[in-house]
């Protein structure tokens, strides 16, 4: 690929990936956010968070399934903005909803599965988001930053929980998330036991 | 800033285009007899004429029309917050009649028109409070449900009261079969009170808000109005009011069995299983304020449930 492809696909992430932002902020200029903003920004916030996750998580599947390389070149930028937008949603969760009332927030972080869940989500991104430069990946070495980015499957898991368990059972959206989820994570195990049963075959013949 | 309509115009004059043409409409049918009550056969929107009933008002100001008509949950237009104000205009609130029947001496059924005759209409500010943890203040429009109910003869053995909303997928198009069920309630949608509950005189049945007749996105033509209870416990659209011996099955106990039980007191020491119930935010303010025991109507309700443990009765 060459360098300015490459450039125009990391400008198009940056487009895409900020326009929810820019919506919010423009909702905000034109005082159209509903009538509960709060709720509705923390909301948008948290499904966008969501989505880019999603697709960061989509580039490994791509490349299996298609032998599509050029997406695992955004997947460092997508998770970055995904953990930018789950820092907004918690920031706006302690700013605007709770308006640093530590003790409920502490509260519910204890009593609530959902808001247990989202946070450990938010904690297990925090690594993995410092150590994301080229520079780390090469002090850290290849095959641990690897391991530890393992940790997203985990992320990403109870970002989708935290979603199902906090929404009201009727409603679909939640579980479209979980299905998705469930497709990534699928491509990726069965292309696991496939290179793990490649890799026995010798030793069994 | 900008000036909207409803920031120059007070909101009881306040009408949009398609509101002004309605009760033109409304007028251009009653004719010359200003002697007819002119609201009687007024389609949604239109003024309704009530007397304020200085017994039932709230000190904080109102919740701002726009708010209370566009951010609503009717699960039979949809579950998005904008759908019902969006969809509502596939519901017919005329001709409706409300069939009261079950344990009762006289069941009948009742037209719209004879419902909004029933007893004078008054006007009583109260606080709504959604099991979701937000909140307004509404000017309804109503008489208490005691006084249709008094119509019936309600018998020594009526213990409770059904409230069912319409089931009509042609009026309500989240009825229709959805994937796997989603976003569907089992319908039709219904509610239940005691009778000592639905006899309460807090306890609304009610026609219109805001000086107008009831909006379809708000449950036309008539709904009930139990201030001191979550919002989801006051049935929309009714067509019918059944007496009963038994404890009613409701549309979200069914739903989430854990989370919306019969009784659906608004308490503030009672967490939903997902989120507490200690705070509200009041729709129009920045910061959460404290929920108040029976939401503020404690002193006129409480004793309906003197001796009772208020966590088991959720």
């Amino acid at each position: 690929m060459s360098v300015r492809t490459r450039v125009a696909l990391k400008v198009g992430v940056w487009v895409v990936a900020l326009v929810p932002l820019a919506r919010l902020l423009y909702g905000f200029w034109i005082d159209d956010l509903t009538v509960n903003p709060i709720e509705y920004v923390t909301r948008e916030l948290g499904q966008t968070a969501l989505r880019l996750l999603l697709a960061s998580l989509a580039a490994t599947p791509l490349r299996i399934l298609f032998g599509l390389s050029w997406p695992l070149t955004l997947r460092r930028l997508l998770g970055l903005f995904a953990f930018f937008y789950v820092c907004l949603h918690f920031g706006v969760w302690i700013v605007l909803d709770h308006f640093f009332d530590w003790r409920t927030m502490t509260d519910d972080v204890v009593k609530r599965p959902w808001i247990t869940v989202g946070v450990t989500a938010l904690l297990l991104l925090v690594p993995l988001a410092a150590t994301s430069t080229t520079g780390m990946i090469k002090w850290m070495g290849g095959v641990a930053w690897r391991r530890l980015h393992r940790l997203v499957y985990v992320a990403a898991v109870l970002g989708v929980l935290h979603y199902i368990w906090l929404a009201k059972k009727v409603l679909i959206q939640p579980w479209v998330y979980a299905t998705l989820l469930a497709v990534l994570l699928g491509i990726r195990a069965a292309d696991a036991l496939r290179r793990l049963a490649r890799r026995r075959r010798p030793v069994l013949a | 800033m900008t000036l909207r309509y409803s920031d120059v115009t007070p909101e009881r004059l306040y009408l949009s285009r398609r509101e002004l043409m309605a009760g033109a409409a409304a007028l251009a049918i009653v004719g010359c007899d200003a002697s007819t009550d002119a609201t009687a056969a007024a389609p949604t929107g239109a003024p309704l004429k009530a007397t304020t009933n200085p017994a039932y008002r709230v000190a904080d100001p109102l919740t701002k029309v726009e708010a209370a008509t566009t951010y609503n949950n009717f699960y039979e237009f949809g579950t998005n917050k904008d759908d019902p104000a969006r969809l509502a205009g596939t519901l017919k609130p005329r001709p409706w009649h409300v069939q009261v029947d079950g344990l009762c001496a006289k069941p009948r059924t009742f037209d719209i028109e004879e419902i909004l005759k029933l007893a004078p209409l008054e006007e009583r500010i109260y606080v709504l409070r959604c099991v979701e943890a937000w909140s307004m203040v509404i000017p309804w429009i109503g008489y208490p449900l005691a006084a249709l109910l008094k119509q019936v003869e309600p018998r020594p053995g009526a213990k409770y009261v059904e409230f069912t909303t319409l089931k009509d997928p042609e009026q309500f198009p989240a009825q229709k079969p959805s994937f796997l069920g989603f976003g569907s309630l089992d319908w039709p949608y219904s509610e239940g009170l005691r009778l000592d509950e639905a006899l309460h005189p807090l306890t609304l049945l009610t026609v219109g808000m805001y000086g107008q007749v009831l909006p379809n996105q708000n449950g036309a033509p008539v709904r009930i109005v139990v201030p001191w209870k979550y919002g989801f416990k006051s049935a929309k659209s009714i067509v019918r009011i059944r007496l009963t011996d038994a404890e009613p099955k409701t549309a979200w106990n069914k739903a989430a069995p854990q989370e919306y039980g019969f009784y659906s007191n608004v308490n503030p020491s009672v967490d939903h299983p997902r989120w507490s119930q200690a705070t509200e935010r009041r729709i129009g303010e920045f910061r959460r304020r404290p929920t108040l025991m029976f939401n503020g109507y404690a002193e006129q309700v409480a004793s309906l449930y003197a001796g009772m443990d208020l966590k088991k009765n959720y």
